[in-house]
């Protein structure tokens, strides 16, 4: 076979601790993300991780909508929008564009970082198929991160295929009728592109909580070569409804509680860290989901059969599934119930 | 602008398809991202790519994607970043594509597209039909119909160079007949590299080029604040590329490559002393130019107007030739469902070109080889016994459904 071809890429080491990581910001002033966004700290932190050579292609979704006005752009480096389902095909033809000119000698060879974000419903729902379709190409330098707030929450926050069981959007308002309206199962979606593309060498879920693994996982995802994903919880005081002070200490709760499981697949090997790590390996108790769910206004219509349900679901993603926490196949079959 | 070639080198001949023809513009145009998605019959082309890359004939990146959508996302942002791309679709791919075809010109992506004419299925159907590229004509979209593959190739060049002047930098796209085009061959010449060099410069994309050396913001918000001033932008660029820039393209062409296409916007076929005349688009000017070798035989003094560009549509131009027959007979190979008088597309533009001239022939209107069906020479000579009647002051209906079944 003939060897796959890659560009130069940049030597991106992990930051040891805090204090090593540079001051310079290339996500600045000129947004208008809510109080409290987690989504734009995500932004911050991965363009961070990057540097300065880097192109950053981003989806409609509220990271374009409010970081973009005309006039005030927060960033400083390249961006440029790409249609709701598109990230996987931007990161993909931004990348296409710089090996081809590098090699015809119509560009300057040099490691240039190619970053396309999209939300949970243009990743997830939207964008799954070209998300997919860039997963396959091992030739190409692109890293996919999904900012995952869980809701369409540019538009208002309506449900999408990643917004959790039974919350409440605008999409699913609780009735007199119908007191859950969404009982979808949230998408398994880093399981799923890690499952599904075997020659992709990291695909990683990460949690703006922890700053730092997080900005260590997205220089990993870049470092390590062709095309990369990157899955990130994104509390959402807007969508979720909840205290804007309490943004970390959600994204903290989400994987205390195991809702949110911390792990990479890097080069095939699989690893969860961090509280994740102690879940998995039994040395940390997990927190009940009640903790987590009732400081949500988005789960304030739950009954205590709800949040049994919810935390069984929980306790057998860590107790049943054959990877526990990563991969969804049950080690025998059992009954599956919503309550009535 | 363009620089003296050598005119010792020669042209070699080849027996190729329309589809062909596009592939090797893209070599000739040295294309750096080619994205492919298979739908018939514009596929053909791909199909011709995908051997120039596997022989090391085309030095490109070549992308088979998942979808139209992502095939024409792909070239799209390939094209932000500074590289020359080719991408293509028919029917409802092309209609699957449709986000991306909207915000191509909107981001001033000079992109060039082929696009195999099919039938918008369903019911399936994968013959011609020209209302998958005029979805696009509302939008910043180029269109031009060529009808062999000499006109294929040459265009293509020419769509490079015309969608690539910074005075106009919008896409451009190649309408060309599913199959009566995409799958028939004809002997073609194959410029020498050194000519279109010559002629087509490198795309420059200058500082709207997505480079960490020049970090813009592309697509920002604008809202109600800025967008009817970019939509103008827009507008200026079209008249540019009317006004200046495909003149000059093919002026430059004629001087380097030796070949004369004329009015570059279309084709006039014994208009010189003719009483009437037929407008279409495509390959329909096959069956339409022995209908009227026939006809003037008979002493039957037809001419044919045959539209290229289509977007931009030269209106004055058109609207002064045409004002010189005594009728006028349009034929559609497209549908315009509820359109003013329930006619065709091409029909209601010339209608509208006509209306501020100076001489104003009747206008009658023909849909006509909806889905690939053929259009016969005796279907071109019922057209032309109605166009004579409108001439001679008898009034037509303004629209006939040839060789409909009642």
């Amino acid at each position: 076979m003939d060897a796959i071809e890659t560009l130069p890429i940049q030597q991106l080491d992990a930051f040891k601790g805090v204090k090593k990581v540079p001051l310079e910001e290339y996500f600045t002033s000129g947004h208008r993300t809510c109080q409290g966004c987690e989504s734009a700290l995500v932004m911050k932190l991965m363009v961070k991780a990057a540097g300065p050579r880097t192109i950053v292609l981003g989806s409609t979704g509220c990271m374009y909508v409010a970081n973009t006005t005309y006039y005030s752009t927060s960033w400083v480096v390249p961006w440029m929008h790409t249609q709701l389902g598109s990230s996987g095909s931007a990161g993909l033809g931004t990348a296409a564009a710089l090996k081809a000119l590098m090699r015809k000698g119509k560009m300057k060879e040099e490691p240039i970082n190619v970053i396309a974000f999209c939300g949970d419903g243009g990743g997830a729902d939207m964008g799954l198929s070209a998300i997919s379709a860039t997963l396959t190409h091992p030739q190409y330098n692109v890293l996919i991160l999904l900012y995952d707030n869980e809701s369409y929450a540019n538009t208002d926050i309506q449900l999408s295929g990643m917004t959790p069981y039974g919350a409440h959007t605008t999409f699913s308002p609780p009735g007199k009728a119908k007191r859950l309206m969404h009982t979808r199962w949230k998408k398994n979606m880093a399981g799923m592109l890690a499952a599904g593309h075997p020659e992709t060498k990291y695909v990683g879920t990460v949690c703006a909580s922890y700053a730092v693994d997080m900005m260590n996982r997205v220089r990993k995802a870049l470092m390590i070569g062709g095309p990369t994903f990157v899955h990130s919880l994104d509390p959402c005081p807007k969508g979720w409804d909840y205290d804007p002070m309490l943004s970390h200490e959600l994204g903290e709760l989400a994987v205390e509680t195991g809702i949110w499981p911390l792990y990479e697949v890097e080069n095939r090997v699989l690893k969860l860290y961090g509280r994740s790590k102690g879940i998995a390996e039994k040395r940390s108790k997990r927190k009940p989901v009640r903790d987590y769910l009732l400081r949500q206004g988005r789960f304030a219509h739950f009954t205590d059969d709800d949040i049994d349900y919810f935390q069984a679901k929980i306790d057998d993603m860590w107790e049943k599934w054959l990877i526990p926490g990563v991969i969804p196949f049950w080690k025998e079959l059992e009954k599956d119930q919503p309550p009535a | 602008m363009a620089k003296v070639v050598e005119k010792a080198q020669q042209e070699k001949e080849a027996l190729i398809s329309g589809s062909e023809a596009i592939a090797v513009a893209c070599k000739l145009a040295d294309v750096d991202v080619i994205t492919a998605y298979p739908i018939r019959p514009y596929d053909t082309v791909m199909q011709y790519v995908a051997k120039l890359v596997a022989n090391g004939e085309l030095d490109c990146e070549y992308i088979v994607a998942e979808s139209e959508h992502s095939q024409f996302e792909i070239v799209k942002h390939a094209s932000a970043a500074g590289a020359r791309v080719f991408c293509g679709s028919s029917g409802v791919g092309w209609m699957y594509a449709f986000e991306a075809l909207t915000v191509t010109p909107a981001l001033r992506i000079p992109m060039v597209a082929m696009v195999g004419n099919r039938a918008l299925d369903d019911p399936g159907a994968f013959g011609v039909e020209h209302n998958d590229a005029l979805a696009v004509r509302d939008l910043g979209w180029q269109l031009v119909w060529v009808d062999n593959a000499q006109e294929a190739l040459d265009t293509a060049l020419i769509a490079y160079r015309v969608a690539e002047d910074r005075r106009v930098f919008l896409p451009c796209a190649i309408a060309c007949d599913g199959a009566f085009l995409t799958h028939s061959q004809a002997l073609t010449k194959i410029p020498p590299q050194e000519w279109v060099d010559a002629f087509l410069p490198p795309y420059n994309r200058g500082d709207l080029l997505l480079h960490p050396d020049n970090p813009i913001t592309v697509a920002p918000q604008v809202n109600e604040d800025w967008l009817m001033e970019l939509r103008k932008h827009n507008d200026e660029a079209m008249k540019r590329s009317k006004n200046a820039v495909i003149p000059e393209a093919y002026r430059d062409f004629e001087r380097i490559f030796n070949r004369s296409y004329g009015n570059p916007f279309f084709e006039e076929y014994q208009t010189e002393d003719a009483d009437i005349v037929l407008v279409g688009m495509g390959t329909l000017s096959m069956p339409v130019k022995v209908a009227i070798r026939q006809m003037r035989k008979e002493g039957k003094k037809v001419g044919f107007v045959r539209v290229r560009w289509f977007r931009p549509f030269p209106a004055e131009d058109l609207a002064e030739t045409l004002g010189r027959f005594g009728a006028v007979g349009v034929i559609d190979r497209d549908y315009s469902f509820g359109s003013p008088h329930f006619s065709g597309v091409l029909a209601t533009e010339v209608r509208a070109a006509l209306y501020p001239a100076a001489k104003r022939p009747p206008v009658v209107g023909f849909i006509c080889g909806l889905g690939g069906r053929e259009v016969t020479v005796p279907d071109v000579r019922r057209v032309s016994e109605m166009v004579f009647k409108a001439a001679g002051g008898e009034t037509q209906p303004f629209i006939t459904w040839m060789g409909i079944r009642e």
